[in-house]
């Protein structure tokens, strides 16, 4: 092994424990804030208290229901979602008349944040289930629909043409160039609906839920000052985007676009 | 005494397959005002060389010298013309691209850019002088890399194949600018290229490189009356002397 | 150089310019008539349905009644109280999350030490949404202004944070050597070269840093015990089912965050990395 080689395997050991002092300096001082009686125990619990608040609701099943409840909730309305924007995204960039009559819609109701509606969703679907997942089809919805839209219109003219000259047509045209073509932007698509869908759940929860969901168990512990079940439960809410994030969309691109070469192309 | 002194210089980089020696033992010399090609395959450390010339790499071994003065790091003494046309700052007009040495140096704005004027002049584009990079076409952006590059007076002017991306006609075009610009100026210009016929065009002498290690194979001398004709006898025989020794080093020992 | 090119630069040149436009008011007229008729088509069917007695006109408010309501809140300047109250919030967050967020963004990129400790918290932080938060936020920092607006500074603080760093990174080795080259010290490197460099990514960030902040406030005025702002304005008309005041809320909310995308930022950048060909409008 060369000194230089050596020298960056150094560094990145270095950045490793650099990375991991800050993390247990934080942890320190925040145990150290804790434990100084400055506050008050409800609001700030030790570390300790915290993990085994997790731990006790772990293995009791009631973190793992909430967080069936929250799941089932992103995956119906990330559900919902696709199967709107994404044709919708593909016919707006096919056919002008539809991108004119659809475009200035959006433009108009995208900077509505979602949250807006969850009042009048209450009011007419009553708290539950209903209004929650109309909140994460809202907000997943438009970067699904934009991302499918750009892609399809940015797909090389030069690949239409070549398989034209092959004599692709219609549906051929469409599944085996247009679709795969546009994919670095569906699955940045995807990706973003997602995230925007768990921002949504979270708030919609708080707000328009009656009984379970993760986003709910954080602003009922709230009314008891239960500080211990909130970072416990947010400690789950980034586990599971992070997992999300990284397992299930990191392999996704892998196995695709990534493959593929295109990944820069996402990118935008 | 010679304006630039390159003794002797070596630089080993250090890289995860092990040591790769990036040249090795070069030393030549230049007077004022002249015109020197260094020419090369890729690969052959002539990049490298530009690089420890300009101040941005420290040799291992060996020391240049410029005017008598040991070169320790990037300084005003030199200009520096990179190839890739992304050189100039997108944020800034030609204008400003090209006063922005003399802003280092602290020249008043009016001073500064009456001189920047001057200079866009030199190289035919004082009317494009408010217009941003992305407006002009990439010869005209290495034209403004020049400009930028004299416009502080640096007694040296160091290229680095700053007309390879172009395409034939402009960079015929742009050699002849150069070769204008250089005898207005009479800068000492050290310049790396990889087309022989670029070479023989512009220089007075010719330096060959080959590679692993990067060292001087060869140095040719070129005394032909300017403007150059590049399809004369003499020219054509320049060429073929400097391709002899490009090829005879490709085939392996 | 090749002359054709220079003459199409400089048309390129002229155009940017704002040539005269061709009398273009009877396709301009036609835009406006094609942009305007996804809305009709929708409100004559929202006409049609709350007009049909489907559903209680309580719940379903006519377009007219929407109207109605949005000219007596702003009549009784309600609205206008409401909306300023929620604006001063959200400038409020986003400046602190601005300034600090660039300055940390900045920082990372440019110092190793920097990198190493800051990276580690801000990806444990940032993919953790904003809202949930809040109810920490307001037990630690009380349900009023300090709590939502610490909130919204935190949350939109993140893009910015990340944007700014990778900015800095992206900065082209070529225009850092360039500047050197021709006597720039650090100090002038940073000012003249790292700072509009970065540009076009830190203007970004602030704009999706925006951007979440008005997501987040919206949802923190119906969380926190404020007694104005529009996100308070539409959650709390929901006890007396004002159904149409919901909708001029929800109408305004939208309309504002239109405005500080288009006003502010496609401003700001049409001015800065869009002329310099950085970015594409």
């Amino acid at each position: 092994m060369s000194s230089a080689s050596l020298g960056r395997t150094n560094l990145r050991a270095r950045s490793a424990i650099r990375a991991a002092f800050t993390l247990l300096v934080a942890a320190a001082a925040y145990e150290a804030v804790a434990r100084s009686g400055a506050f008050p125990k409800a609001l700030v619990p030790t570390l300790p208290t915290v993990a085994h608040t997790l731990l006790d609701m772990l293995l009791d099943g009631t973190m793992l229901r909430h967080a069936l409840y929250t799941m089932y909730r992103v995956l119906v309305g990330m559900g919902v979602a696709v199967a709107i924007g994404l044709p919708l995204g593909i016919l707006m960039a096919r056919f002008r008349a539809v991108e004119g009559f659809f475009m200035p819609l959006v433009a108009v109701l995208m900077p509505i944040p979602s949250f807006a509606w969850v009042p009048l969703f209450i009011l007419w679907f009553g708290l539950g289930n209903t209004a929650t997942i109309l909140i994460v089809v809202y907000a997943a919805t438009f970067p699904m629909l934009l991302n499918t839209w750009t892609g399809v219109r940015s797909v090389n003219p030069i690949w239409l043409r070549a398989a034209g000259a092959m004599g692709a047509r219609g549906t051929n045209l469409f599944w085996k160039v247009i679709v795969p073509g546009a994919s670095p932007f569906i699955v940045t698509g995807v990706r973003q609906a997602f995230l925007r869908a768990w921002i949504a759940v979270v708030g919609a929860e708080m707000i328009a839920a009656s009984a379970w969901g993760l986003g709910w168990v954080i602003f009922d512990a709230k009314e008891f000052l239960n500080a211990d079940i909130m970072l416990a439960s947010l400690a789950v809410i980034g586990a599971i985007g992070f997992a999300f994030e990284r397992l299930v969309f990191g392999s996704l691109e892998r196995a695709t676009v990534m493959r593929w070469g295109m990944v820069r192309a996402a990118k935008g | 005494m010679h304006h630039i002194e390159v003794r002797d210089v070596t630089l080993v980089y250090d890289t995860p397959g092990g040591k790769v020696p990036g040249v090795s033992g070069v030393s030549f010399a230049l007077e004022p005002s002249e015109f020197l090609c260094i020419v090369g395959p890729s690969g052959c450390g002539k990049t490298t060389l530009l690089n420890i010339l300009a101040g941005f790499l420290a040799p291992a071994v060996g020391e240049i010298r410029i005017g008598g003065k040991a070169v320790t790091g990037h300084g005003l003494d030199r200009g520096i013309v990179f190839q890739d046309f992304a050189q100039l700052f997108p944020w800034r007009t030609a204008l400003g691209n090209v006063a922005f040495g003399l802003e280092m140096k602290g020249v008043p704005k009016e001073e500064r850019e009456a001189i920047a004027l001057k200079q866009l002049e030199l190289v035919k584009l004082g009317k494009f002088a408010h217009a941003y990079p992305h407006h002009l076409s990439g010869g005209m952006q290495q034209r403004v890399a020049i400009a930028r590059a004299l416009a502080y007076n640096p007694a040296v002017l160091l290229m680095d194949e700053p007309f390879a991306a172009l395409d034939a006609l402009t960079r015929d075009e742009m050699q002849r600018l150069l070769a204008d610009v250089w005898q207005a100026t009479g800068k000492t210009v050290i310049y790396v290229t990889h087309n022989v016929a670029e070479a023989v065009y512009l220089a007075d002498r010719v330096i060959v490189m080959t590679p692993h290690p990067g060292t001087v194979k060869a140095e040719i001398r070129v005394d032909l009356p300017r403007p150059r004709d590049p399809l004369s006898v003499e020219f054509l025989e320049h060429q073929k002397a400097l391709l002899r020794h490009l090829t005879e080093q490709a085939v392996p020992a | 150089m090749s002359p054709v090119r220079d003459v199409a630069a400089a048309a390129d040149a002229a155009a940017l310019a704002g040539a005269p436009p061709h009398s273009r008011a009877g396709g301009r007229a036609r835009a406006v008539a094609r942009a305007m008729f996804p809305f009709l088509v929708v409100g004559a069917i929202w006409e049609l349905i709350a007009h049909s007695g489907l559903f209680p006109a309580r719940l379903f408010p006519k377009l007219e009644e929407i109207g109605g309501a949005l000219v007596s809140l702003t009549a009784q300047g309600i609205l206008q109280h409401h909306a300023l109250e929620t604006v001063v919030r959200l400038l409020a967050g986003f400046g602190v999350a601005a300034v600090l967020g660039v300055a940390i963004g900045i920082a990372m990129g440019r110092s190793r030490r920097a990198e190493d400790v800051l990276l580690p918290l801000v990806s444990i932080g940032a993919p953790i949404p904003g809202l949930a938060y809040a109810p920490l936020f307001l037990l630690w920092f009380g349900l009023g202004d300090f709590g939502a607006i610490a909130l919204v500074g935190f949350v939109s603080a993140f893009p910015i944070i990340i944007n700014s760093w990778s900015g800095v990174k992206a900065v082209k080795e070529i225009w850092v050597r360039a500047a050197q080259a021709m006597g720039a010290d650090d100090r002038r490197l940073f000012r003249h070269v790292i700072l509009p460099g970065a540009l076009p990514y830190i203007l970004t960030g602030l704009r999706l840093g925006l951007a979440q902040a008005w997501r987040i406030l919206v949802a923190v005025e119906m969380l926190a015990a404020v007694p104005w702002g529009l996100g308070w304005m539409i959650f709390g008309a929901r006890e007396f089912l004002n159904t149409d005041v919901m909708l001029a809320g929800i109408a305004v909310i939208g309309a504002i965050g239109l405005a500080l995308e288009k006003l502010v930022f496609e401003r700001l950048e049409n001015y800065t990395v869009v002329r310099w060909g950085m970015m594409t409008s």
